[in-house]
């Protein structure tokens, strides 16, 4: 039981932080909880601390919108969060397509999926910034803020609290996606706002570190990791994991059986690296 | 076997691939935007800026939609065939009450919901709100047959200001009079109060989003009876229009093979 417990014990807390979110937001419309209000694209907390998705902001910039100060205020509140708890922590601790797409890779597993495609994947990870960086263009062409229209993200979550419509299709189809078409497809490849947040993250304090003494090898971290080119240094050397790609979601460290992998903040792990 | 690529080649190749496939991308993506931004009969918020603007700003949180007390604004779902997200009402469904505290436009964080166009004199003022405007079908709604209804009337905020009634005599039966409900366009607000209060079985009088509804005259129509209009022809400036003449006479154009332009 214990072991159970170690080995899940983040997806825990993941799926509980995920679902509590979701649960608050759906409370705040259906009931009037005011704890916390509107959806991951801006909400406030209280009725007072307001938050803004930075890349919905970033679109709107694009497009040509005059950003109104709440706004701007909300951004920097989770610009600032995000550079603490690391910029793709939205990913694997809030976002709802996250159990979409996890619960993809679980099938994918479960059923062969893997065997059948081989280990060469047919895109590659850069995608998302190709992504990002169009997003913006369409953005300033067509004067909307052009990711928002079409973003399974705001569409799960969105449906959740104020009524999906026919947005399960829209989540379906990325579920289907990640099963058939590519592994980690969406999350991993496409998903500009894990690109956005993923240069974000590069810059973001809290880190995994990998201590390579400890390590036997066993490589159960990289098969559990959804962006494992992270972990290049795993074995190798006792490095951070540096790359703004990992999620933080955790799933390295309660794998581990051998204590190589860990939280830290980032400029003690640096210190670790020089020897200091 | 062909040649290995050089390295060079392939750098070239690779960065037309993806800027080929970012074109290809980004037409689909901009096609669909247009597409799905393309419904006009939205029935916007209180406050709401002009539609293109609306679009551009609305941040899609539903904060307005969880300040209404009355629960008339959803955000448009998968569907709905509306630009995803954004607030809207129906007005047969639920309309607008008129709050006086107006709680739907101060929480909008991004001003997309824009508190100065619904105050007067530094105060909040939903009367000048401009959601829409009602247009009576005169087929449909039963005043116009000479049945007694003023239903529309007494359901508007703006009492006797944004919906009159026009009294005429009914010839038909030569002993009753037609109460027809009058919409003043410069005071209605687009609640819909009274379309959800029409007694048809669609409603006769329907909230349609102003610039749909209304024509514009053109500046060069000045009323000449109304002083205010008139002060516009001080800054006139004249503008004459040449049409250029044909030459030819008149017999010309009769000798011309008439049958032959027209086949």
């Amino acid at each position: 039981m214990k072991k159970l417990w170690n080995s899940y014990r983040y997806l825990f807390f993941r799926r509980f932080t995920q679902i509590s979110l979701l649960i608050l937001y759906f409370g705040a419309n259906a009931w009037g909880w005011k704890m916390l209000q509107g959806n991951l694209s801006s909400s406030t907390i209280l009725g007072v601390i307001p938050m803004s998705d930075p890349y919905a902001a970033l679109q709107m910039l694009a497009a040509g919108a005059t950003l109104a100060t709440d706004l701007l205020l909300g951004v920097l509140v989770v610009t600032l969060l995000y550079f603490v708890v690391g910029g793709r922590a939205f990913c694997s601790w809030v976002c709802p397509i996250n159990m979409v797409t996890d619960f993809a890779s679980f099938v994918r597993e479960l059923i062969g999926m893997n065997k059948l495609t081989g280990v060469k994947q047919p895109a590659s990870r850069k995608l998302r910034y190709w992504v990002l960086g169009l997003s913006l263009i369409v953005s300033a062409i067509m004067g909307l803020a052009a990711f928002e229209f079409i973003s399974p993200i705001s569409m799960l979550h969105r449906g959740i609290v104020f009524g999906i419509g026919f947005g399960w299709a829209g989540v379906l189809i990325i579920f289907l996606f990640d099963l058939f078409v590519l592994k980690n497809g969406w999350c991993g490849h496409i998903c500009p706002l894990g690109g956005f947040y993923s240069i974000l993250g590069k810059f973001s304090l809290i880190r995994v570190k990998h201590n390579e003494e400890n390590c036997t090898l066993c490589m159960k971290c990289k098969v559990v990791c959804p962006e494992n080119q992270v972990l290049h240094m795993i074995g190798k050397k006792s490095l951070p994991v540096l790359s703004g790609e990992c999620t933080n979601c955790a799933r390295c460290i309660e794998v581990c059986d051998d204590d190589a992998l860990s939280f830290s903040l980032r400029s003690m792990a640096q210190n670790k690296k020089t020897g200091e | 076997m062909s040649k290995a690529l050089s390295d060079r080649r392939k750098f070239i190749l690779n960065m037309a691939r993806g800027v080929g496939l970012a074109t290809m991308s980004g037409f689909i993506w901009s096609a669909f935007i247009d597409e799905a931004t393309a419904a006009k009969l939205t029935l916007r918020p209180p406050g709401a800026l002009k539609e293109e603007d609306f679009l551009k700003t609305c941040i899609k949180c539903g904060l307005c939609v969880e300040a209404c007390p009355y629960d008339t604004l959803s955000l448009a779902a998968p569907g709905d065939n509306k630009a995803i997200g954004t607030p809207f009402f129906i007005p047969r469904d639920i309309p607008c009450y008129m709050c006086t505290d107006i709680p739907c436009v101060p929480v909008c964080p991004t001003g997309a919901l824009d508190e100065s166009s619904v105050t007067t004199n530094e105060k909040l003022d939903i009367n000048v709100a401009d959601m829409g405007l009602a247009i009576v079908d005169e087929k449909s709604c039963v005043a116009f047959w000479g049945i007694q209804c003023d239903a529309c009337y007494r359901a508007c905020p703006l009492l006797d200001v944004a919906i009159t009634i026009e009294y005429s005599k009914n010839e038909r039966t030569g002993k009753h009079a037609f109460l027809k409900p009058v919409v003043h366009a410069d005071a209605c607000t687009g609640c819909g109060m009274c379309e959800h209060a029409c007694i048809t079985e669609d409603a006769a009088i329907k909230i349609l989003p102003r610039d749909l509804v209304q024509g514009k005259a053109g500046s060069h129509y000045i009323k000449g009876w109304d002083k205010e209009d008139e002060k516009r022809l001080e800054n006139a400036k004249e503008i004459k229009t040449v049409t250029e003449i044909s030459k030819k006479t008149a017999v010309d154009s009769l000798n011309s093979n008439l049958l032959e332009d027209l086949y």
